[in-house]
């Protein structure tokens, strides 16, 4: 915050000359910290009680036992185990859940380069291309009002275009392409990847466009008077400049991405193996303990890959 | 910087437009096919042209109860919208001076925002498993659940929503001129009027933003809601798990009404927005206008 406004907060208005009215008096017997508590107090209530106190029940719950109907609150090492049956055993081949998180990793990197890669150059145009205000305002809403409507709708919309008789199957048939329906196109890999990146493009677009439009121009025209070629600019000023919101997008996406398991389920056909699906399948059969130990494991691995982005950015940074 | 477009306007041109494209293509096209004659099916081409899908929703469809969990869902955006106006609101303010526990707030917005979703569903759901199990071994046996739609249900979707409104009023206040409320001090308003008549005005189109958000985001979560609402279902909820049966284009007629509703909101939104800006900019300052 700037130091400024936090100066001009504390002047307390008893202070200044003629304004010493009762109602001003009896504002300053709050105490400024009393007043920020009372301000902030509920917010910080709320993410207390709906998401500090569930993530340590989530680790708590973790070590429980269980039966097929209930909790057992005494320490157990069964959700872990349960979820790592057989690994040992397997190596060097990969377990169930092995495999299910080499997929996961999979996904959530093919996502993650290809809304890299759209956001990047929609960012780019939006902030570079588009010098009007009232046009960036307006193109960066028709963007924006998408990510307003519900994920599943925006889901089945994919239902009659890459169904059996969508519309892509019946073109390429008309056109005399192909034979037969390609049966790939739905409730495959490929329709999950498809939907991941109409759904959450959006959250590369706005971290990027946000750190694109604070460059300042005379940088790029500084690096054009150089003699730098376009691509030179891009990869030795914009790129660098853009780096926070490349970060920040990047953390959005990868973290939606190992945790989605409604995308995954609907667009896979309920088919595909995931990380977050095995959470929920664990919780339709009343597993909590298992269900718990396998967030732990999809936290654990979310924060790593999000710690080692932040540091792959630094160690750039620095050199 | 030369003059005229360079050739990477258009190419990028071409590329935006075609993302444009990805993004509206798929959407409109259910928003037709709900408009399939009595016999349509799942796929174009059209097979006449009626209602009859919309109108099969809201005489209910035998398999769920929409009309309910329309309401629910409605219900429960709108006390969202409100607590998050509220919160995010008040703790925008807090965030202005240095006040302990700060970076606590900040970090448990940021950690809040980009947890899984399964996750922190996962866990108000065994937060409450637990009280439960804590209120039927002490005081009531025949306790059910306190569960619900505005208990964990509520809870769930604020840890959602809270973060961007925080975010939003980040963005506000950087933009804020604070002399405004030196000047109010000077002229002898307490804090609650600098706050009623000067500051909330100023703000007010960008604390609509913060309900739109409140609201769209409630009344389209899924992943928080799939565990932590308890016995009843919001919307999304139905929807998602008519596509697992889905045959007949009533569920593109549902769609349809959840986009319709999130649309009408926005527009209204934004109409706000912009009728408040155009009166700022009329009203907002007497500045060379003559003292009488």
């Amino acid at each position: 915050m700037d130091m400024s406004e936090e100066v001009l907060q504390q002047a307390s208005p008893g202070l200044i000359p003629g304004s010493g009215t009762a109602r001003a008096a009896k504002a300053t017997r709050l105490s400024p910290s009393f007043i920020s508590w009372l301000q902030a107090g509920p917010m910080m209530l709320v993410f207390l009680a709906f998401f500090l106190i569930p993530l340590v029940f989530v680790v708590i719950v973790s070590f429980w036992d269980y039966n097929e109907y209930q909790l057992l609150p005494a320490f157990s090492g069964r959700g872990y185990t349960d979820t790592f049956e057989g690994c040992v055993a397997q190596l060097p081949d990969l377990c169930t859940i092995g495999k299910t998180y080499v997929k996961t990793l999979k996904l959530c990197f093919m996502v993650w380069a290809i809304t890299l890669f759209i956001g990047f150059w929609v960012a780019y145009f939006l902030a570079f291309h588009v010098k009007s205000k009232t046009w960036q305002m307006g193109l960066s809403l028709l963007c924006t009002i998408p990510f307003w409507t519900s994920n599943v709708i925006r889901m089945i919309a994919w239902i009659p275009l890459l169904g059996r008789n969508g519309l892509v199957n019946s073109g390429l048939i008309k056109t005399g392409l192909i034979n037969h329906p390609l049966e790939w196109l739905l409730f495959s890999e490929f329709s999950v990847v498809l939907a991941l990146v109409h759904l959450f493009t959006f959250f590369m677009v706005v971290p990027i466009f946000n750190s694109m439009v604070r460059i300042d121009k005379s940088l790029i025209e500084a690096a054009y008077d150089a003699g730098a070629s376009g691509f030179q600019t891009l990869v030795n000023v914009i790129i660098p400049l853009a780096k926070p919101g490349i970060v920040i997008g990047s953390i959005f996406v990868i973290t939606i991405v190992m945790g989605d398991f409604i995308t995954i389920g609907v667009m896979g056909g309920q088919q595909i193996a995931a990380a977050g699906k095995i959470i929920e399948t664990r919780v339709n059969a009343l597993q909590f303990p298992a269900a718990a130990a396998n967030a732990v494991i999809l936290l654990a691995i979310t924060f790593l890959i999000i710690t080692m982005m932040s540091r792959i950015v630094d160690i750039k940074k620095e050199l | 910087m030369k003059e005229g477009r360079p050739r990477s306007f258009y190419v990028l041109a071409i590329f935006f437009a075609a993302y444009v494209l990805f993004l509206y293509g798929p959407m409109i096209a259910i928003y037709v096919l709900s408009f399939q004659g009595p016999q349509g099916g799942l796929t174009f081409p059209m097979n006449g042209v009626s209602t009859f899908w919309i109108a099969k929703l809201f005489q209910g469809t035998g398999i769920v109860d929409l009309g309910a969990a329309f309401r629910r869902s409605l219900l429960l955006g709108v006390i969202v919208m409100i607590a998050t106006v509220v919160l995010s609101v008040a703790a925008g303010m807090a965030f202005r001076r240095k006040f302990k526990a700060q970076s606590i707030l900040f970090y448990s917005a940021i950690a809040s925002l980009i947890v899984p979703s399964i996750i922190t569903s996962l866990g108000i759901s065994l937060e409450f498993r637990i009280i439960d199990d804590l209120v039927k071994a002490h005081w009531n046996e025949n306790f059910e659940t306190s569960m619900g739609l505005l208990t964990s249900g509520l809870g769930a979707h604020l840890t959602w929503t809270l973060p961007f409104g925080l975010l939003i009023m980040f963005a506000i206040f950087n933009r804020f001129d604070p002399r405004l409320e030196e000047a109010a001090r000077d002229l002898g308003a307490t804090p609650w009027q600098t706050f009623r008549h000067v500051v909330l005005p100023i703000i007010l189109p960008s604390v609509i933003g913060i309900g739109l958000f409140g609201f769209t985001l409630s009344w389209d979560e899924l992943a928080r809601s799939s565990q932590a609402i308890g016995a009843v279902n919001t919307l999304p909820l139905d929807l998602q798990g008519l596509t697992t049966t889905v045959t007949n284009p009533d569920i593109y007629a549902l769609g349809t009404v959840i986009s319709a509703v999130s649309f009408a909101v926005i527009t209204l939104a934004l109409g706000t927005i912009h009728m408040l800006n155009k009166r700022q900019a009329a009203k907002g300052s007497d500045a060379g206008k003559g003292l009488v």
